[in-house]
């Protein structure tokens, strides 16, 4: 189990890449996982054609949620919105390097994912699992 | 004194190991306690030997279950030192005993305006009924300060009874995540000289010191049985006589009527009026096996270990990098222990311990408000109880400084 602190995830967390704030942006959306604390708001820019060009994200919690949080936003940026539509629990996992995670941390690694495809839907206030 | 090498003998769950062959070290009491083989026995006993409803069968088994279950109504009336057994309430735990008293006791004697008494420190189950009632019918709800040095705050606590004038304070006995022993025999005294009735939140302090409600002199008390070595399911809510009598009943059907007709019914004499339904009987009766086993020990000596083995945690955990503790670092306090360390989220410092067999818990501890007050939005916290040792400080340190070589 301490392998979940792998090296990956302790430098996302100690020196994430994409922690700040878009001024401007076009879309933001903001998460909680409220058993937890952790809290995040995800800012994007969209292009007209759909793509990412760019993200931040800011908030706090523990190293899982951060951590992935900095980890989706590389992934996403220069997609195209629909492709983080299809986007599931594995590969968030993949990105953090992570077979699987108990019922108690698997929340702090969806907030991230949930966070964005919430914002992208325009839904809230569901469990990650209906969401992803 | 007791030895607690040889209490952990008795419990079962605490002979367990991990893969690296090390005993599990488990320091979340505040949480729930574990259980002694004598109180897990009892539950099987009853299953295996005199499974029965209780007060109606007019048969051996169905009355050795009822006599067992009044035993333990009498225990606790013992052992929290109440004037009678009728003063001492079965309820599902802790929280519902505070919900019962604000139902019931609450909807009948406060209006609108009135005041509601509380703390800073106060658990989720002693805020929230309140809040509930204050959507309902309109009370006001106040709060004693806790002070930067993790105290409750008695000027503003005498200034507040002046000003808000309440009906009912109702304050914990020991914070569950800062350890703090609020003064309850002087708070007592100065909320009835000021017209309040008090209620002890005792969900912490009835499990690790000697409570006797007539010399504090507190009008309502409540506590849980899991956290005192007895089942889960299973709480009291101790009143004075006088104050029941004259309240409505909580939730009704069986057990708790006297006659019922078409159309209207009558309520049974204390303390049955407030136990409605077929109550908790398995627990019941092994809570009496877990007040025996405390009772055993003494309660003074419980406080004495605990005090022994806190003051040991706090030393020895003042010497981990950037670690901060959120309560009292001295003097009379129970043996929460919640900290900070400023490089790492207390999620992932209880998951790195977890994956060495340390339990502790993390997050807000159901004090969400007390976690606001100190600007914190999470603590780990460590508990210890009587079967805890010197070792279990020492694991404890050993996995915090591995937190400590990963993420400090």
């Amino acid at each position: 189990m301490d392998d979940m602190y792998r090296e990956l995830i302790i430098e996302h967390y100690k020196n994430p890449s994409y922690r700040g704030t878009l001024d401007p942006c076009n879309h933001s959306y903001e998460d909680e996982n409220p058993s937890c604390g952790d809290e995040l708001r995800i800012m994007l820019n969209v292009d007209e054609n759909n793509i990412i060009t760019d993200a931040r994200f800011e908030g706090h919690g523990c190293a899982i949620s951060q951590a992935s949080a900095d980890l989706l936003l590389e992934e996403v940026i220069g997609k195209n919105v629909d492709e983080v539509k299809n986007m599931t629990k594995e590969d968030v996992l993949d990105l953090l390097g992570l077979e699987t995670l108990g019922p108690a941390r698997i929340k702090c690694a969806m907030l991230s994912l949930k966070c964005l495809k919430a914002g992208l839907y325009g839904v809230e206030g569901h469990a990650w699992e209906d969401i992803i | 004194m007791f030895n607690s090498s040889e209490i952990i003998k008795d419990f079962p769950i605490l002979q367990q190991t991990g893969p690296d062959g090390k005993r599990i070290c488990y320091i979340d009491s505040g949480a729930t306690s574990q259980k002694p083989l004598s109180v897990i026995n009892a539950v099987s006993e009853y299953y295996s030997e005199y499974n029965a409803n209780v007060h109606r069968g007019i048969y051996a088994i169905s009355e050795r279950a009822t006599e067992a279950t009044e035993t333990t109504r009498k225990k606790i009336r013992d052992f929290i030192h109440a004037k009678s057994v009728s003063e001492v309430i079965f309820t599902r735990n802790a929280t519902e005993a505070i919900n019962l008293v604000a139902r019931s006791w609450g909807e009948t004697n406060l209006k609108q305006g009135d005041t509601v008494l509380l703390s800073q420190m106060e658990h989720h189950s002693n805020l929230v009924p309140w809040y509930m009632l204050a959507e309902k019918i309109g009370i006001k709800v106040e709060f004693i300060p806790v002070t930067d040095d993790f105290q409750l705050d008695m000027d503003a606590w005498r200034d507040l009874l002046k000003r808000c004038a309440p009906k009912l304070v109702s304050v914990t006995g020991m914070s569950n995540v800062l350890g703090t022993i609020p003064d309850i025999r002087e708070m007592v005294r100065d909320a009835h000289a000021a017209g309040a009735l008090f209620l002890v939140d005792g969900a912490q302090s009835v499990p690790h010191m000697p409570v006797d409600v007539q010399d504090l002199d507190v009008d309502f008390m409540v506590f849980s049985a899991h956290k005192m070595l007895g089942p889960t399911g299973l709480g009291a809510l101790y009143g004075k006589k006088e104050l029941l009598n004259a309240m409505p009943p909580f939730l009704g059907g069986g057990d708790m009527i006297g006659k019922v007709h078409f159309g209207s019914f009558t309520c049974n004499e204390l303390p049955y009026k407030f136990e409605a339904g077929t109550p908790s009987i398995a627990e019941e009766v092994s809570f009496g096996a877990a007040i025996d086993y405390l009772n055993g020990l003494g309660m003074e000596n419980v406080f004495a270990h605990e005090k022994m083995l806190t003051e040991l945690a706090i030393d020895r955990l003042s010497e981990i990098p950037g670690l901060k503790i959120f309560g009292p670092k001295e003097g009379n306090r129970g043996s929460a222990v919640s900290f900070t360390l400023d490089y790492v989220h207390p999620h992932d410092t209880a998951d790195i311990l977890g994956s060495r067999n340390v339990c502790v818990r993390a997050g807000h501890h159901c004090a969400m408000p007390l976690h606001e007050r100190f600007n914190v939005p999470a603590t780990t916290r460590a508990s210890f109880y009587i079967y805890n040792t010197e070792e279990d400080i020492e694991r404890l340190c050993e996995a915090l400084m591995y937190v400590y070589r990963l993420f400090g």
